[in-house]
């Protein structure tokens, strides 16, 4: 990848691995009945289990466990025997001062993500876990170190989670940004999680390291909970620029965990790994090891939609050109079963993918039956509406649901025919000798230049019923003949 | 000692309406205020609520209702069992003031079999100990000999009913803790299979050892008090999927023809004292005499029992008791920053015994020793289970001493190491997840109560309880 794909000096690179922690969508927390929701009354969502009370016991959540193998299934992983264990460590917003996780045995592993641009991210593990609660410092800097003292809400103690840990195949913050988009657009497909970065449903953790291009990957530094992916995008490039400018003064890049300031716009030391941290793990005692059979695994591959790259490729083959970018849009705004089903029916491609991206980013597209859109496609392509005519009977078809043709003839869009613009065509370069002489023996430049001129004069005289895109064939092909 | 009317005599009276539940609470109340200001059974008294709740209970028998197989039986709980409202403090001042808003499992049931709950017993702090000298409220004293201790951790319980102040006892038993202290105080004590109890409200110490087991002055007796506590439980996921243990209906159907396998290496372990294995071969004779068929098995691996039980249970335990950390609840003593409060409160908190598991267990789990102790450990627990499912091949209930010697005098064992050396009969069962029972055979020379342990495969149970009630009858 170059330096300019990645944003970095020449001569460095960076590599990127990404730990997403995503609340899943259960009505219930992980190992208790208290209602998974988000806002309530501080410490309202509570019972003996969540607040890690003396004698309290776990009882698993087989809802969660669905959903996070539904999660590891649309990620191509490996579903297995898994174990929890609890991972032991000292913090107030941990009630049983334990977090019951998974570690050697998780529930997935072993699976990718094919993000739009092409590239393949692999997926070492995804793995259950309960979160954590939530603290308020009160005081100094907002910080524990300075807080007069903290306040603690347990309502989110409990919430399972899975967390998704991605292979360091990330070159760039744009495919580290890509990647969170796409597992969030399969978490929201899935309807696993409602995958909200903001609320915090949804948490990116960014593993960033960088080197002089063929020389080992340097030490790496992680930044924690990174809850937009213009907050990851930033951190991430912010971190490497860090990284680099250590090393070329000679310093050395400390393993750390850092967290990303979004108003400073930098990244700050929140803990030195002086040693590995070491968490203790062991098999928790108090619940069984899951074992799902594979009859458990066909019902939840079964249960999968189709997912959004699946959904792509079935639309670009049907598009035929490439055109990712619009391929990735019309699947990101639901659109692509509608823009195939045209496309299918008849209607030009490239002008389906041009409406989905541009004039069907409105409230209502999707209720545009596929063979409205296809026959107004084709009005378009017989010159029977212009471009500007066909954005405006859209807009008409997606408010009243009305035939496009019914409609174009209310508007009175007349058709302006091949012969007609022909002829219309032929008195505008009638009325400009000079101009045109210019244009036929003129370089691209020229010709580029004086396009504009005939279009305008074309689009006077038609009153702007002309099809711009038709007229300016037409003048090509006339100056070339 | 006052002589006790059995749980099963006292819940018939009261069920017939023949006396008051309010009566048999009374007497024991009476007894407990005469005499435990002596031993320290118990914490808590909670003599108001017992009265109330007996009123109650009467006042069921005279609409006509049933209170339950325990109606009006006086029970102590151990006080690692949560209690709603009652404080409930492991006999540590680390829940100082704390009081569960909910009742275990076992209590919910008790409760809804007619028991009345007199009062919450000692223990050693957090059920670490076999003496039940580790409590922050001080020990209490065998009702034998006040000079010997009641055995541990559950102490207080066996004290308790050792002493008539309840004919039945609640203890918690994660290497012995049940059957130690019931052989040491002349009474029956039960440790059932794992995930036979639930154990949700038992305040953890090892939560894949630790099982909630009966204690009784007779055998009938516990198995009545298990039956009403056994049972699956959605609340404990390793609670087994199996209705309540059935046991009083083939408790007298003798050992005739049934295979008594005694334990070699526990009866030749180090440190059993020859009156123990005196009594243990007399017990063997006469389930012999009884019709039962004797031989002598080998468990190579249990002779590791005890070193890896040393590492498992601190190990669990030092997670377990992460939570006692002054944020939430109990003790809390304050300080600038949060690192130096927990610092405190644990160090103030905690006594001896449960800070050097901790180290012990923190140490054992640690990145760099987990595969050479706690792994390790964990395979030893394999080689047992192995060694058990062999033996059970050939015996249908195993037996051995329950603890090497009959209750030592307070103070007697400040070392920890023999102080850890009294679980080397009882700990296997745990590690294995097995049932095991003690009963009273005989004494010793010193006159202090001896008893035998009889060991079942899992879910075993019934046969279990077959053989304790034949070794009961044929007590000299
Ligand atoms: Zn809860």
């Amino acid at each position: 990848m170059s330096a300019a794909a990645t944003g970095l000096p020449e001569g460095w690179g960076m590599v990127i691995g990404l730990e997403v922690h995503c609340e899943l969508a259960t009505e219930t927390k992980l190992f208790c009945c208290c209602p998974n929701s988000f806002g309530d009354q501080p410490n309202a969502n509570t019972c003996p289990t969540c607040l890690g009370l003396p004698g309290s016991l776990p009882v698993l959540n087989e809802r969660a466990v669905e959903l996070a193998m539904r999660v590891g299934r649309a990620l191509a992983c490996d579903v297995r025997r898994s174990v929890f264990a609890r991972k032991n460590y000292f913090y107030p917003d941990q009630p049983k001062v334990y977090q019951v996780s998974q570690y050697d045995l998780p529930t997935n592993e072993h699976g990718h993500l094919d993000l739009p641009s092409g590239l393949r991210v692999g997926i070492t593990r995804a793995h259950i876990e309960e979160d954590t609660g939530k603290l308020t410092h009160v005081g100094g800097g907002g910080r524990i170190h300075d807080a007069s003292h903290s306040l603690v809400d347990y309502n989110r103690a409990g919430v399972p989670l899975v967390e998704i840990v991605s292979e360091a195949d990330m070159r760039s913050s744009d495919q580290a940004r890509e990647y969170v988009a796409e597992l969030r657009s399969i978490l929201l497909a899935t309807g696993v999680s409602d995958a909200k970065m903001e609320e915090g449903s949804m948490r990116v953790d960014a593993n960033v390291s960088v080197h002089r291009e063929g020389e080992p990957w340097g030490t790496r530094c992680e930044i924690k909970n990174l809850n937009s992916l213009r907050s990851l995008g930033r951190a991430i490039d912010h971190e490497a620029l860090r990284q680099i400018d250590l090393l070329d003064a000679g310093d050395t890049v400390r393993q750390e965990t850092r967290h990303w300031d979004e108003a400073s716009g930098r990244t700050g030391t929140l803990r030195v790994k002086e040693d590995a941290d070491d968490y203790r793990y062991f098999p928790e005692p108090d619940l069984v090891p899951l074992e799902p059979s594979a009859e458990d695994i066909r019902r939840i591959d079964a249960a999968l939609p189709v997912l959004p790259a699946a959904r792509r490729a079935a639309l670009a083959g049907a598009a035929g050109a490439p055109t990712i970018g619009a391929v990735a849009i019309a699947v990101e705004r639901d659109l692509d079963t509608l823009a195939l089903e045209a496309i299918t029916a008849g209607a030009d491609p490239a002008r389906v993918l041009t409406h989905v991206e541009h004039n069907l980013a409105v409230e209502g597209a999707q209720r545009v039956s596929a063979a409205h859109l296809a026959a107004l496609v084709q009005m378009e392509t017989r010159g029977e509406l212009t471009a500007t005519q066909a954005k405006a009977t859209l807009a008409e078809v997606v408010a009243t649901g009305d035939d496009p043709a019914a409609i174009a003839k209310a508007k009175g869009y007349e058709a302006m025919g091949a012969d007609a613009l022909e002829t219309l065509v032929d008195g505008v370069i009638a009325a400009h000798p000079g101009e045109w002489e210019q244009f036929r023996t003129g370089d691209d430049k020229a010709k580029g230049k004086l396009t504009g001129f005939f279009m305008g004069k074309v689009m006077q005289a038609s009153k702007g019923q002309a099809d711009g895109k038709a007229a300016t064939a037409l003048l090509r092909a006339k100056a070339s003949a | 000692m006052s002589p006790v009317d059995t749980a099963r005599s006292t819940a018939a009276a009261v069920r017939a309406g023949e006396r008051s539940a309010r009566s048999v609470v009374e007497a024991h109340l009476g007894a407990i205020g005469e005499r435990d200001g002596e031993l320290h059974a118990f914490n808590l008294v909670t003599a108001d609520a017992a009265l109330a709740h007996a009123d109650e209970i009467d006042a069921q028998v005279a609409a006509g209702h049933d209170p339950g197989p325990l109606a009006g039986v006086p029970i102590a709980v151990k006080d690692n069992l949560c209690t709603a409202g009652v404080p409930t403090t492991c006999s540590s001042k680390i829940l100082d003031g704390w009081r569960p808003p909910y009742d275990a499992t076992v209590v919910q049931r008790l409760r809804a079999a007619g028991a009345v709950s007199v009062g919450k017993t000692n223990l050693d702090e957090f059920a670490m100990g076999s003496s039940t000298e580790n409590s922050a409220f001080g020990p209490t004293r065998n009702p034998h000999d006040t000079s010997r201790v009641p055995g541990g951790s559950s102490g207080g319980s066996a004290a308790a009913v050792a002493a008539g102040f309840a004919p039945l006892a609640l203890g918690s038993d994660t290497g012995g803790s049940i059957r130690q202290p019931a052989a040491f105080c002349g009474i029956v004590g039960a440790k059932p299979t794992y995930g036979a109890v639930s154990r949700y409200g038992l305040v953890a110490f090892a939560s894949s050892l630790d099982q909630i087991g009966p204690f009784a002055t007779d055998v009938a007796d516990a198995a009545l008090l298990l039956e009403v506590i056994s049972g699956h439980d959605p609340l404990d996921s390793t609670s087994i999927p199996k209705p309540p243990l059935s046991l009083s209906s083939t408790l007298q159907q003798g050992v005739e023809g049934l295979r008594v396998g005694v334990v070699k290496e526990l009866l030749d372990a180090e440190g059993i004292h020859p009156d123990v294995a005196s009594r243990t071969r007399a017990a063997l004779e006469a389930l012999e005499g009884a019709g039962a068929k004797i031989e002598e098995v080998s468990v190579p691996a249990v002779i590791y029992g005890l070193s890896a039980y040393y590492l498992i249970a601190p190990a669990e335990a030092s997670s377990n008791l992460a939570r006692y950390d002054g944020v939430r609840y109990g003790l809390r003593v304050d300080a600038p920053t949060t690192g130096e409060m927990y610092d405190r409160t644990r160090t103030a908190g905690f006594g001896a015994e449960v800070e050097r598991r901790i180290m012990l267990g923190t140490y054992a789990l640690s990145a760099g020793y987990y595969d050479a102790y706690y792994g390790k450990a964990q395979k030893v627990r394999t080689l047992i289970i192995r060694d058990f499912e062999a033996a059970y091949e050939r015996c249908d209930v195993l037996l051995s001493p329950t603890a090497p010697t009959t209750a030592f005098e307070l103070g007697a064992k400040a070392d920890p190491l023999a102080m850890y050396l009294n679980d080397v009969c009882t700990i296997p069962s745990n590690l294995a997840g097995h049932p095991a029972i003690s009963v009273p055979f005989g004494s010793g020379d010193d006159g202090l109560p001896v008893g035998v342990q009889i060991m079942a495969p899992a879910m075993g149970e019934a046969t279990m309880f077959r053989v304790a009630a034949a070794l009961e009858g044929a007590r000299a």
